[in-house]
């Protein structure tokens, strides 16, 4: 980005970071949710509870994991526990407030795909799966959805369905009896979007500082819309920016690589 | 009663061709060791599972040990993917890899389901996911008393459990600590278990409530320092981060991976 002295993938977390609160208990993934996690937590949110899918409750690492089961997670946390007792009791027990979810695909409800690119049973690119994602998508209270901004990312039509968000329609999750809140924000490296109240479909509330609408439409996959406001991300503060970057570079020293970005 | 026995003779009792083979350790304390073991003895025709299927299963993938998968999470963690896992499901190679895939939820409810003796699990889970189209082990039955629909995957029950752990007494008792992961749950759901352990002790520390996996559920004991690198042993070792990060080039080229198990887990004993 010339003209500023913060990365897009910078405004990316710090962004996501600030939706973050003290009150929030959140299921943190791996990668840019983790960044944005831990730097809400080092900033604005000291009182924030982590929550990683190995077991680690409270956690308050010093630098971002590698994996969602690193030693550090469990070193400072207030407990660990089980992997079924945390799905059991903690997920599906509804004492996360917040899930943070990514993937390789969203659509504008909010489902995502982390399974297949091309067909499931001949797939042109076998990901990882589901994880924890496909519960987390309907027991945390709300989820957050941090993703780079391309076409290939933000799709029309997702190739499969790993985790539910408002539905193929965006009506879906009252049908299957679910009571939480589903995709509530989803942050890009270019803007923040909302769902609207009445039809759920994604629309883009914020932009960041120095995008162009013309430029989220080339990088969106259906035809996106603006909120009838759309205000401009503020950039980050010093504050995020040092700590961030004071963050991932341990991070780096710890890994002994740059996996991080 | 668990009985100490070398890794060698452990593996060759314990883990026979066609076995299903749950190998568990959740980032934490992966069996490393005996998972090399069993692919130095060339045990084929494994219905893996696992998790999170991780470097250790990519390995065994891709020396051909594994018929079939049972996994909820196939990628190199902070890295990437399992190119041997993704070979094997996009090429078939070095042989067609069948796939039964869940959730992490579902996994941890099966492992909780085998170890409780129950044919099956029953959770809040798996709504509007596309995972139900295309697994049949995923069903869905009305609550006896409220109605909701509620999710049923079958109980995990393997002929063999492998878990890697911190210490043994030399009762052959097991402590566990650190990030238990569903190690504990998947030594009890299983017919026959094999346990790794960093150290034998006299006395293993005195805790009310240590994760403690009793002798009398342990088939068999294999001392093996260092058994879960490049994973880690909290209070011994460190997960070896750089090497996870080296291992997607090593696993990316058929040819660099097959030279790298020949001089380190073929060769290495």
């Amino acid at each position: 980005m010339s003209g500023s002295d913060y990365t897009a993938t910078e405004m990316m977390t710090v962004a996501a970071a600030r939706a973050l609160g003290n009150e929030d208990v959140c299921f943190v993934g791996i990668g840019l949710p983790s960044a944005a996690c831990n730097l809400a937590r080092l900033t604005h949110a000291p009182r924030l509870t982590l929550v990683y899918e190995s077991g680690t409750l409270e956690t308050k690492p010093h630098v971002l994991p590698l994996s969602i089961g690193d030693g550090e997670l469990c070193e400072t946390a207030l407990t660990t526990v089980s992997v079924p007792e945390l799905f059991q009791y903690w997920l599906q027990g509804g004492r996360i407030s917040v899930g943070f979810l990514g993937g390789a695909q969203v659509d504008r409800f909010g489902n995502l795909n982390s399974t297949v690119i091309g067909d499931y049973q001949k797939p042109k690119v076998r990901l990882p799966g589901s994880g924890g994602a496909t519960e987390i998508a309907t027991s945390c209270g709300r989820i957050y959805i941090v993703m780079r901004h391309n076409a290939r990312a933000l799709v029309e039509r997702l190739d499969f369905m790993t985790s539910l968000g408002h539905g193929p329609t965006g009506h879906e999750r009252r049908a299957h009896g679910i009571t939480t809140e589903g995709p509530a924000l989803l942050v890009t490296d270019l803007c923040m979007m909302k769902p609207d109240p009445v039809t759920m479909e994604f629309v883009v509330v914020s932009v960041h500082p120095g995008v162009t609408h013309e430029r989220i439409r080339e990088n969106t996959g259906w035809a996106v819309r603006f909120a009838a406001n759309v205000d401009v991300t503020p950039p980050p503060d010093r504050v995020a920016l040092d700590t961030l970057r004071d963050l991932n570079a341990r991070t780096a020293r710890a890994h002994g690589a740059t996996a991080v970005d | 009663m668990s009985e100490f026995l070398e890794l060698r003779d452990a593996v060759a009792r314990l883990v026979r061709a066609g076995d299903r083979v749950a190998l568990e350790g959740f980032t934490h304390l992966i069996p490393f060791a005996a998972g090399h073991e069993i692919i130095r003895q060339q045990i084929r025709d494994l219905t893996l599972i696992r998790m999170t299927p991780d470097l250790l299963f990519d390995q065994m993938i891709g020396a051909g040990c594994a018929r079939k998968l049972i996994f909820s999470w196939g990628g190199n963690p902070g890295v990437g993917s399992l190119h041997r896992l993704r070979d094997a499901v996009e090429n078939g190679w070095p042989q067609p890899l069948e796939i039964e895939e869940h959730s992490h939820a579902a996994m941890a409810n099966a492992y909780a389901a085998g170890a409780a003796g129950m044919p099956c699990a029953f959770f809040r889970g798996y709504r509007g996911s596309d995972l139900a189209r295309v697994n049949p082990n995923i069903r869905f039955v009305p609550c006896p008393f409220t109605g909701e629909q509620l999710a049923s995957v079958p109980a995990i029950r393997p002929d063999v459990a492998v878990v890697h752990a911190q210490q043994a007494d030399r009762a052959g008792n097991v402590l566990i600590h650190g990030i238990v992961g569903v190690q504990k749950e998947a030594v009890l759901a299983a017919a026959r278990s094999l346990v790794t352990v960093e150290e034998v002790v006299d006395q293993l520390p005195r805790g009310a409530n240590a994760a403690i996996l009793p002798s009398w559920v342990i088939t068999a004991i294999a001392v093996a320092p260092n058994g879960a690198r490049p994973s880690y042993a909290h209070g011994y070792y460190q997960r070896d981060n750089a090497f996870y990060v080296a291992w997607d080039a090593i696993s990316r080229d058929r040819d660099r991976f097959s030279t790298w198990m020949t001089d380190n887990v073929m060769r290495s004993r």
